[in-house]
């Protein structure tokens, strides 16, 4: 693969803070025109890395580069091709939407500001309210206005942190949809979020906890890289069963989901046999299933967790 | 060519950042308010206190001569108006405790035998004991005291003594001014009231600009964006340069009208060299917040800079009249050479040629001010 399909590429990124490694030699690549999803739990380093990426925190130690610009000396070419969005809303609360679309479109040199910002208001469905100071706004339409902001110099890479927060199930598809159009266009994508629905519109995910990369490639890869069995349990008692078999030595992860349970283990003879012994004569239904990538992901943070 | 080009997209960037100050400013009521509030109430309680008209002012006499020529000369005192002659004195020391007890701000001292000295040439002094802490009261009236001297001997001294009559004067007015050592006059004041209202806005101003951004969340965004850190300082300072054009217009509207304080200069030098000087205190007060952490300490440090300002740069006391370290020390602050250049320009009708080294020093200062600021200004969030 060449240099040129790569969108970001970071190699033993290490960010501490007093004294804590808040990101441990983090590696990962993401390909041109991609949506990467990247996951982990709070404060596991997420928005300290895409910090990172986009030359805001300058890394301890390891390399990394977006479209081609090293993150710690070419900082002023990523700000000008990459566009970053906030985990905590940053535009301008004491400007109007319009007046803080226009200046970001000033900012970025843009032919015609105005005009961008007109059409940037005209695609968020934002026109009627564009007098209004962006302070005003409802969580989700802040979301919103800062995607359009985002957007508006036409980056090739876009950093967005948690930009679902808070969003309605409406407004979130309709935001992937965007997002995925604009993949389409070769945009790249890197956006962090706690939804297991938009990870699986990702084309890739990564996953980190504790500031260490625990998992990263496509759902697929991802699920049957875990080796994890799981069972689907169905029935009466579910708690109690469960409160047992979280006991038990052999299963790493017990999840209720709705009215089933969720057993899963890394040694599939080891869950089989935990079948029989619980299933055979009780009033429960196990049926073999496929791992979710919650469970997964749970898996991952109890195994981690289990290890400290 | 690329040159020219990057100026311009330059020049878009700071005018981006200036239309984005300026929005929130017409937003900022408060800020508004005080655009205009400040300087005319301070110009207001200050003008109308210093404007008390200082007559009619206590004081003892201490006459160790009977004379004719010393009786003329003490009612010459009591025709100026300046004195109220409360109380005489019978010794220095009584004298003393007249001043020291605030009973009288002046002891006039007319020593043993001064009429025969005067006449045998000897020029004898006329001692004047002033209560100076109070430099404007008794500026005007130290001169009246020589004033009424003259006129007296002017009188007495005829016929063959009238040789002695005319200047130098057969007689030495010894002033003696009592815990500041010179005297400030009234039209002193309001000059130097306009340096002095223009350094506490226009530190106030941009004191919080940065630090603001940082606290609001604004800044992590704003950092995200091709905009370099001289782009934004230069963007946040220039409405207020504006801002600070507006109230001088005002405080000068003000003095001249109610005050009556001439401006006999040109307005096209005050006018230039008062932008200059409200450049050189927003870059200061930009600078603070780019090393504040929080906008207390931003503010706190805009006091700190404020203070000497006040004190040392010859608004308060006398420029020549300070400890030589204190000179030293008010040649580095903005607002000294600004007062010599308003004073200069409104009293004495300076032009650019004689204001030329406090020009440069403000000029020097401004831009020290702005290095700094960018120096400081963090462009990561580490
Ligand atoms: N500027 C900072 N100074 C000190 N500690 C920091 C700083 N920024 C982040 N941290 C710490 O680093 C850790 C990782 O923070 P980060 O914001 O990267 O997590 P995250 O994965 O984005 O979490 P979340 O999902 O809650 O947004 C946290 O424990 C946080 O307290
Ligand atoms: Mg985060």
């Amino acid at each position: 693969m060449s240099g040129a399909d790569i969108a970001i590429e970071a190699e033993g990124l290490t960010k501490s803070f007093g004294g804590r490694k808040v990101v441990d030699n983090l590696t990962m690549r993401v390909e041109r025109g991609r949506i990467h999803g990247f996951l982990g739990p709070n404060g596991s380093g997420k928005s300290t890395t895409i910090r990172m990426l986009c030359g805001l925190l300058t890394p301890d130690s390891g390399r990394g580069a977006c479209l081609g610009y090293d993150i710690r000396t070419q900082q002023s070419e990523i700000k000008r091709k990459v566009g970053y969005m906030t985990q905590r809303f940053s535009l301008y609360a004491d400007l109007s939407i319009r007046e803080n679309l226009e200046f970001v479109a000033r900012i970025y040199g843009l032919a015609r500001p105005v005009e961008a910002a007109r059409e940037a208001l005209l695609r968020l469905g934002l026109e009627k309210r564009a007098e209004q100071l962006a302070g005003e706004l409802s969580g989700g339409w802040k979301q919103r206005l800062a995607l359009a902001a985002c957007i508006l110099p036409q980056p090739d890479l876009l950093l967005l942190d948690e930009p679902t927060a808070g969003v309605d199930p409406k407004a979130r598809r309709d935001f992937w949809d965007e997002i995925h159009s604009l993949a389409a266009n070769g945009l790249t994508v890197l956006v962090s979020t706690h939804y297991m629905d938009e990870a699986e519109r990702c084309h890739e995910i990564a996953y980190i906890a504790d500031g260490r990369l625990l998992a990263q490639g496509t759902i697929a890869e991802i699920v049957s890289r875990s080796g994890l069995a799981t069972y689907v349990v169905t029935g009466p008692d579910l708690e109690a069963l469960a409160a047992r078999l979280k006991a038990t030595k052999g299963v790493d992860m017990v999840a209720p989901f709705g009215m089933a349970l969720h057993v899963a283990g890394r040694d599939a003879a080891r869950l089989s046999e935990i079948e029989r012994e619980f299933g055979e004569g009780a009033p429960q239904q196990w049926t073999r299933g496929e791992p979710s990538l919650e469970d997964v992901f749970i898996d991952l943070m109890t195994h981690l967790e289990a290890r400290r | 060519m690329i040159l020219a080009r990057q100026a311009r997209a330059s020049l878009a960037r700071i005018h981006a950042m200036f239309v984005k100050e300026l929005i929130q400013l017409r937003r900022d009521r408060v800020t508004l308010a005080m655009i205009v509030g400040i300087p005319l109430i301070q110009l207001l309680l200050f003008g109308f206190a210093i404007n008390a008209d200082p007559k009619h002012l206590a004081t003892a006499l201490l006459v160790q001569d009977d004379g004719p020529l010393a009786r003329s000369f003490v009612a010459a005192l009591r025709a100026t108006d300046y004195f109220d002659i409360i109380t005489a004195a019978a010794d220095e020391k009584d004298a003393e405790g007249l001043i020291l007890s605030n009973r009288v701000q002046f002891v006039i001292e007319i020593p043993p035998d001064f009429g025969r000295r005067v006449i045998r040439g000897e020029k004898p002094p006329l001692l004047i004991v002033a209560d100076a802490t109070d430099p404007t009261a008794t500026g005007g009236a130290v001169s009246a005291v020589t004033a009424a001297a003259s006129s007296a001997l002017d009188r007495e001294l005829t016929g063959p003594l009238a040789r002695l009559a005319p200047a130098p004067a057969p007689f030495e007015v010894r002033v003696h001014r009592r815990y500041n050592p010179a005297g400030e006059t009234r039209r002193n004041i309001v000059p130097g009231l306009i340096g002095t209202i223009l350094t506490m806005t226009m530190l106030i101003y941009t004191a919080l600009s940065v630090t603001r951004e940082i606290e609001r969340g604004t800044m992590e965004a704003l950092l995200a964006m091709p905009v370099r850190p001289t782009e934004i300082m230069l963007g946040k300072i220039a409405p207020y340069v504006a801002v600070g054009g507006v109230q001088m217009g005002i405080i000068l509207l003000v003095a001249t009208t109610l005050f009556g304080v001439p401006i006999v200069g040109s307005l096209l030098v005050l006018g230039p060299l008062t932008l200059l000087f409200i450049t050189a205190n927003l870059s200061v007060g930009y600078t603070f917040s780019t090393i504040a952490i929080n906008q207390l300490q931003a503010i706190q440090m805009t006091f700190f800079f404020f203070l000497p300002n006040m004190l040392l740069s010859g608004f308060f006391f006398p420029f020549r009249g300070m400890p030589l370290w204190a000179q030293y020390f008010g040649e580095a602050l903005p607002l000294t050479h600004y007062l010599r250049i308003v004073r200069s320009v409104m009293l004495k009708g300076s032009s650019f040629g004689e204001l030329a080294a406090d020009s440069l020093a403000l000029g020097v200062f401004t831009i020290v001010a702005m290095a700094v600021a960018v120096m400081r200004f963090r462009q990561t969030l580490d």
